[in-house]
Formats: structure tokens, C-alpha cells, sequence
């Protein structure tokens, strides 16, 4: 087979393998999450894995941790949280700030 | 109230996948840099959808990786998907046939933090944040996957723009609400560090999908029930 060929094979295998990963966890048998321990480890499981998702988009540059103007867009949009700001106005002042930053020179 | 609450769910829902939509620009310019053709690309978009996959899958390629490499890559950096799903579950079931198979396509970061980001006592809210986060990023994403490819390295990088902070203060908008109470702060704060203490030392993918190990334990004892997150 071609490589051409291979790399359909590979992005086909790839999607399957999402979809089936996805679908496990919508298939979990509700006997398991009717056990206590269960639903509460599902339950911070959420918050643990988005808030891991902050840390890194915030701090990683592939397998480096960098401060630079993402940490003081997601900065600034911790305080408008803590002040009750709507959520595309924490979104867009953030993307303002990391921009502005960038166009200055800075990170 | 219920239809207030569901028309800033509804505005939540497009405002990320507007956001979401235009990382595939460069998931597309990416795709094609590494050498897949435009229906390769778009083929991705379609069967993977899960961005970090994506861009993992291409990574892969564009650096010289064998094809299956790209492979394992893009499923370990999906696994996080599969217990989004066990999440989900108080909300979104019961679910059935092409109506689970659908939900689980679209069971992405933003899809399950748009749901879990309205309150509790609200369920529609919470699935409607989830299908309209869900269809949403999956139409904003594919179309403008095949914008990317088209243009190539004609556009330039997303971060120039603050999408790349936009991205990380959503996702810490979406969070939030599920903080209320100090044991989801102790979990979130052990979640970062644990995240950030892995990124120099384990392949992409690991740091946040080891921040389950920090739910487990938090989940493991016998947290009052007002505690735990819902």
C-alpha cells in the first residue's frame, strides 16, 4: 500500500479510536456510578481535568513552563470572574490583553 | 428565569464555539504544513474531533513520525474525552442509540465545561450547554478546518490575536462556577500544580489526564456531600 494510503488508514483508525473512547465513558454501566465513591470521583473528575487544562494552556509552551502575556490575560480574567463579569467579556478582554501585550513586544 | 438562564447558556455556547472555531484555521494551515492533502485534514476534523488530538496527530506527522505513532499519540491525548463522558452522565442520561452516539462524538472539553458551568439545580441548562457547545464547536470547527487548509500559511498565528489566553481564561470562566466550595479549591489547586509539575518531564497528554489521580483521592474518602461538586 501506498503511503498515501497508510495515512488514510491512520486517520481512519485515529477517529475510531476517539469516538470509542468517547462513547466508553457515555457507557459506563449506571450500577458503577450508582456506587458513592464512583460518583463522587466523577464528579471532581471534571474539575480536576479542566483545571488542569488552565494550568497548562496557561504556563506550557510545549514541554517548557513560560510566564507571558497568557498568564496576565487569564490574571486579569480571574479578578473580572471575582467581580461577576459576564462570560464573553472575561473571554474577550483576555484575547485583549494577550494582544496587546504581543503587539507591545512582550510574551 | 428558566428562559433567562437558557438564553446566556445559549450565548455561552456560541461565544465558544466561535472561539473554538477559529483555532481550526490554524489547525487546517497546520495540517496541510505537515504534508496531509485538504481531505485528509478535513477527515480528521470530521472522525477525531478533539482539537488536542488533532493537533497531536499532525505534530506527529509534520516532525517525520510513522503514521501509527500519530495514532497512539492522538487516542492517549483523547482519553481525558472518555471520563468526560462518566461526568456527564447525571445529566445526559438516559441515552439511547444515535442519540448517545451523537452525544459521545461531541463529548469535547468545551461541550462538557459549557454544561457543568450551569447550575445543578437546572438540568435543561446543562444539556442544553452541552448539545448547543457541542453541534456548535463541531459545525465552527469543520468549516473553518477547511478554511485553513484551503489558505495554508497564508493566515497568520492565532496567538497574535490572544486567542491562545482567550482559550484558558474560557475554559477558567467555565470552571469557576464548580468552586464554590474549598475541597473543589483544594482539587482544582493540586490539579494545576500536579499538571504543571509533569509538563517538563511527561509526553503531551499525560499532564492533564494525571490530574485525575488528584479527583480519585478527593473522591476516595467521605467528603460531606455539600463538598463535592455537582
Amino acid at each position: 500500500m501506498s503511503a498515501y494510503a497508510w495515512m488514510w488508514v491512520a486517520i481512519v483508525a485515529a477517529g475510531v479510536l476517539s469516538f470509542a473512547t468517547k462513547l466508553a465513558g457515555h457507557s459506563v454501566p449506571e450500577s458503577w456510578l450508582e456506587n458513592p465513591r464512583v460518583h463522587r470521583i466523577a464528579a471532581f473528575v471534571t474539575v480536576s481535568l479542566l483545571s488542569a487544562l488552565v494550568a497548562v494552556q496557561t504556563f506550557a509552551s510545549g514541554r517548557t513552563l513560560v510566564i507571558d502575556a497568557r498568564l496576565a490575560a487569564v490574571a486579569v480574567a480571574a479578578v473580572l470572574l471575582w467581580r461577576r463579569a459576564p462570560f464573553i467579556v472575561v473571554v474577550a478582554v483576555a484575547a485583549g490583553v494577550a494582544a496587546g501585550l504581543r503587539a507591545l513586544g512582550w510574551g | 428565569m428558566a428562559r433567562v438562564s437558557l438564553d446566556a447558556t445559549r450565548q455561552q455556547a456560541l461565544s465558544v464555539s466561535l472561539a473554538t472555531g477559529a483555532y481550526g484555521l490554524s489547525f487546517g494551515a497546520l495540517s496541510v504544513a505537515a504534508g496531509l492533502d485538504v481531505w485528509q485534514t478535513c477527515a480528521l476534523s470530521l472522525l477525531v474531533f478533539s482539537g488536542g488530538s488533532q493537533f497531536a496527530f499532525v505534530g506527529v506527522i509534520g516532525a517525520g513520525g510513522h503514521p501509527f505513532s500519530a495514532v497512539a499519540t492522538s487516542t492517549f491525548l483523547g482519553l481525558r474525552n472518555g471520563f468526560y463522558g462518566v461526568g456527564l452522565a447525571p445529566v445526559m442520561r438516559p441515552m439511547r442509540g444515535w442519540r448517545r452516539a451523537a452525544a459521545a462524538q461531541v463529548t469535547i472539553d468545551e461541550s462538557t465545561a459549557v454544561a457543568l458551568a450551569q447550575p445543578a439545580e437546572d438540568p435543561d441548562a446543562r444539556r442544553t450547554g452541552f448539545w448547543w457547545t457541542g453541534i456548535g464547536v463541531f459545525l465552527g470547527w469543520n468549516a473553518i478546518t477547511l478554511v485553513g487548509a484551503l489558505l495554508g500559511s497564508r493566515i497568520g498565528d492565532p496567538a497574535d490575536w490572544g486567542l491562545d489566553a482567550a482559550a484558558a481564561a474560557a475554559f477558567l470562566a467555565l470552571v469557576w462556577p464548580r468552586l464554590a466550595h474549598r475541597r473543589a479549591q483544594a482539587v482544582a489547586a493540586a490539579s494545576c500544580v500536579l499538571a504543571l509539575a509533569l509538563t517538563p518531564i511527561t509526553p503531551a497528554g499525560v499532564p492533564v489526564l494525571a490530574a485525575a489521580a488528584v479527583a480519585i483521592v478527593a473522591g476516595w474518602g467521605h467528603p460531606r456531600a455539600e463538598e463535592v461538586p455537582e
